[in-house]
């Protein structure tokens, strides 16, 4: 079932949580709302499933406005982010709650809701577990016991808020894996929060960016990554530099000194150049931005520098095993890709294609 | 190795030092505090049973044979039975409003709420004279369609009601602070409506804490003296709760007869604070903030 939000808006009494939001998710599609702490993600989820009330706008499930609809007839899963499971019940009663509080004429007999719960427990990977309370879970099988539970009254999205964030790393990982799985199994439509953008690239179809309740970028994980729509994005996503740069007569200015991007620019006036670690070549001085090397730290399989460019200006340099860069030499730096966002946020520089300074390129 | 033996040592001492000192400061504070509760809780309790059946059983049981005094218990039990479910209704929804939802005035109605306990009884009491008496807002419009409040039955209900009306509430608000509102919106968005979402999930993640406060709204409903004494009228064998009989009789110099009648209250007493303690014991981690009163 596909979602679509129309103008979403929505504050808490004078802080306004969500600026007139569109989107939307498409059927079967497994989504991302990714954003810092405080820029709307659950706001946004909440409002879906009509636990939050909109200020303003649409939501529509399908053909159906959802958002005329109260929640307990919406027909969302929720998962939270700290399970929120009965208790008091044990694990087959959590899961059947939702079909043994239907209207008598549609609640399926006590058999059928049995046979329900027992395969939900096949699929989430808890087999055997029907009998046992939620305390006697770890918190990874209750988030499993959470699911299945949405999942039981067979809703027409899924909505997960955070859900894994009370968990620790491995299991983080873990379930990450299986949620992946069991999407592919089930394909409900998906909408899911996180703050963790490795939780986001990795499992979601498209990702939504959001900041200060505005989405920045809609985009599949590579989109995002790759390409990202606005300084916001590109700073959040993954690691990069920001220089301060001037745009002027084509070229691209650090101060004083002209930064080797191997073609033209359109546009003028003060802008912020973006690159990644890996995005630098390292060189002579002469041949390129010149810097002094201020730490080299190992990172995962490689090395890391710091270098300073001058006037404040330090930038994040990936080295390979061939340079042979200590601490304290100095270098040339020449970014290989790189985005350029001109101040007035409209004019924003297309990426150069994947092989740096091939195709044509204008702003 | 050498280095952490002697610090152990060094540690240990500080400890063993520590602790001795502490023992006496510890065994004085204790003795103080047994001293005092003996002294204002235990002798007290002691003197009613052994005033009570001084002249023995029989004289014990044969004040409880007089019309007055069973009258007395009859109307504590009423008013009791009206007060405490009235206060556990009104102690849920107020605690369901507080937790629940966000809406103007809430922290004026958590005030509002503990009022009674600020509040003198004799005040508490006076309030309803006020409304309600021969010379109060309404008296002249309840005299005119043959309503008697005050010195009358629905006067000591609503003084109970009143004095009570804390504990309830004060017991869930926290509890239900603490759960927050995840379960009942889990129930929700799986389709259940308002009271089965109440009676399948909320009902049972409170029910401890509940009892607790019906028990302590019990023994206050049953023991209050001053506001249904102010309310009250004193009329014997009509208006008069076992606090106020145990008074009369006491005044008129039916020492076995009040004692008898007091003993009673201090058994409830007694009954309370053992299931309290049971609770507080067996389901300390469901009350609020597993804390006692
Ligand atoms: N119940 C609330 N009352 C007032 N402000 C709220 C409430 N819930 C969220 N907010 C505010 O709305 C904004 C978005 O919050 P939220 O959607 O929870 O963000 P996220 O889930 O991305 O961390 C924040 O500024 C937050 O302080
Ligand atoms: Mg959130």
């Amino acid at each position: 079932m596909e979602i679509q939000i129309r103008d979403l808006a929505k504050d808490y009494g004078t802080v306004p949580a969500l600026h007139s939001v569109d989107l939307d998710v498409k059927s079967g599609e497994l989504l991302a709302l990714l954003g810092p702490s405080g820029s709307g993600k659950t706001t946004l989820l909440r409002s879906i499933a009509g636990l939050e009330q909109a200020s303003r706008g649409k939501i529509f499930f399908g053909e159906e406005e959802a958002s005329a609809t109260p929640v307990r007839e919406r027909g969302v899963g929720f998962v939270f982010q700290h399970y929120a499971l009965f208790k008091h019940m044990t694990v087959a009663e959590n899961i059947g709650f939702g079909l043994s509080v239907r209207p008598r004429a549609k609640r399926p007999p006590k058999a059928a809701i049995r046979e329900r719960v027992l395969s939900l427990l096949d699929l989430v990977r808890l087999k055997g577990l029907e009998d046992r309370y939620p305390a006697q879970l770890s918190g990874g099988q209750r988030q499993r016991v959470a699911l299945a539970r949405a999942l039981a009254v067979d809703p027409k999205v899924l909505l997960l808020d955070e859900p894994f964030g009370a968990l620790d790393a491995k299991v983080r990982k873990e379930l990450r894996k299986w949620l992946r799985e069991i999407h592919e199994e089930t394909h409900y439509t998906t909408v899911f929060v996180t703050h963790d953008q490795e939780e986001a690239l990795e499992l979601a179809d498209r990702v939504v960016v959001l900041d200060k309740g505005r989405i920045e970028q809609v985009g599949t994980p590579d989109e995002v990554y790759d390409a990202p729509a606005t300084p916001f994005v590109f700073a959040f996503i993954g690691d990069s530099s920001e220089l301060p740069v001037t745009v002027d007569q084509g070229r691209v200015w650090l101060y004083d000194r002209a930064v080797p991007l191997g073609l033209d620019v359109v546009g003028h006036g003060p802008a912020r150049l973006f690159v990644r670690p890996q995005h630098w070549e390292v060189g002579a001085p002469a041949n390129g931005l010149a810097g002094v090397v201020r730490s080299v730290l190992r990172h995962g399989p490689g090395r890391r520098a710091e270098v300073e460019l001058g006037a404040g200006v330090s930038v994040t340099v990936d080295v390979s095993d061939d340079h042979a860069v200590r601490t304290g030499d100095r270098i040339g730096l020449k970014p290989s890709r790189w985005r350029l966002f001109l101040a007035d946020g409209q004019a924003v520089a297309p990426i150069p294609a994947r092989r740096p300074a091939a195709s044509g390129f204008r702003a | 190795m050498a280095m952490s033996d002697t610090d152990d040592w060094r540690a240990a001492a500080a400890t063993a030092g520590a602790t001795g000192e502490g023992f006496a400061a510890r065994a004085v504070l204790i003795a103080l505090a047994l001293g005092f509760l003996a002294l204002f809780l235990v002798l007290p309790l002691v003197a009613v049973f052994a005033e009570a059946f001084r002249n023995g059983v029989g004289a014990w049981w044969a004040a409880f044979q007089d019309p007055d005094g069973l009258a007395a218990i009859r109307l504590t039990l009423i008013v009791t039975a009206i007060a405490v479910p009235a206060n556990l209704v009104f102690g849920i929804a107020a605690a369901w409003a507080i937790t629940k939802f966000r809406f103007p005035g809430k922290s004026l109605l958590i005030t509002l709420i503990d009022l009674p306990f600020s509040v003198s009884p004799v005040v508490s009491g006076l309030v309803w004279v006020l409304l309600f008496g021969a010379q109060g807002l309404l008296g002249p419009f309840l005299k005119a369609n043959g309503l008697q409040i005050i010195f009358a039955v629905p006067g000591l209900v609503l003084a109970t009601i009143f004095v009570t009306f804390p504990f309830v509430a004060r017991e869930l608000i926290p509890l239900m602070e603490e759960q927050g509102t995840a379960d009942e919106e889990a129930a929700m968005t799986l389709g259940a409506s308002g009271l089965t979402t109440f009676v399948r999930v909320t009902l049972p993640n409170i029910k401890w804490g509940l009892l607790y406060g019906v028990l302590l709204c019990n023994a206050r409903a049953m023991g209050e003296f001053g506001a249904v004494s102010v309310v009250s009228g004193h009329v014997r064998g009509l208006t008069n709760t076992m606090p106020l009989h145990v008074e009369i009789l006491y005044n008129e110099y039916e020492f076995v007869a009040a004692f008898a009648m007091a003993s009673l209250l201090a058994a409830l007493a007694l009954v309370t604070l053992v299931l309290k303690t049971f609770l507080e014991w067996r389901y300390g981690g469901h009350l609020a903030g597993g804390r006692g009163h």
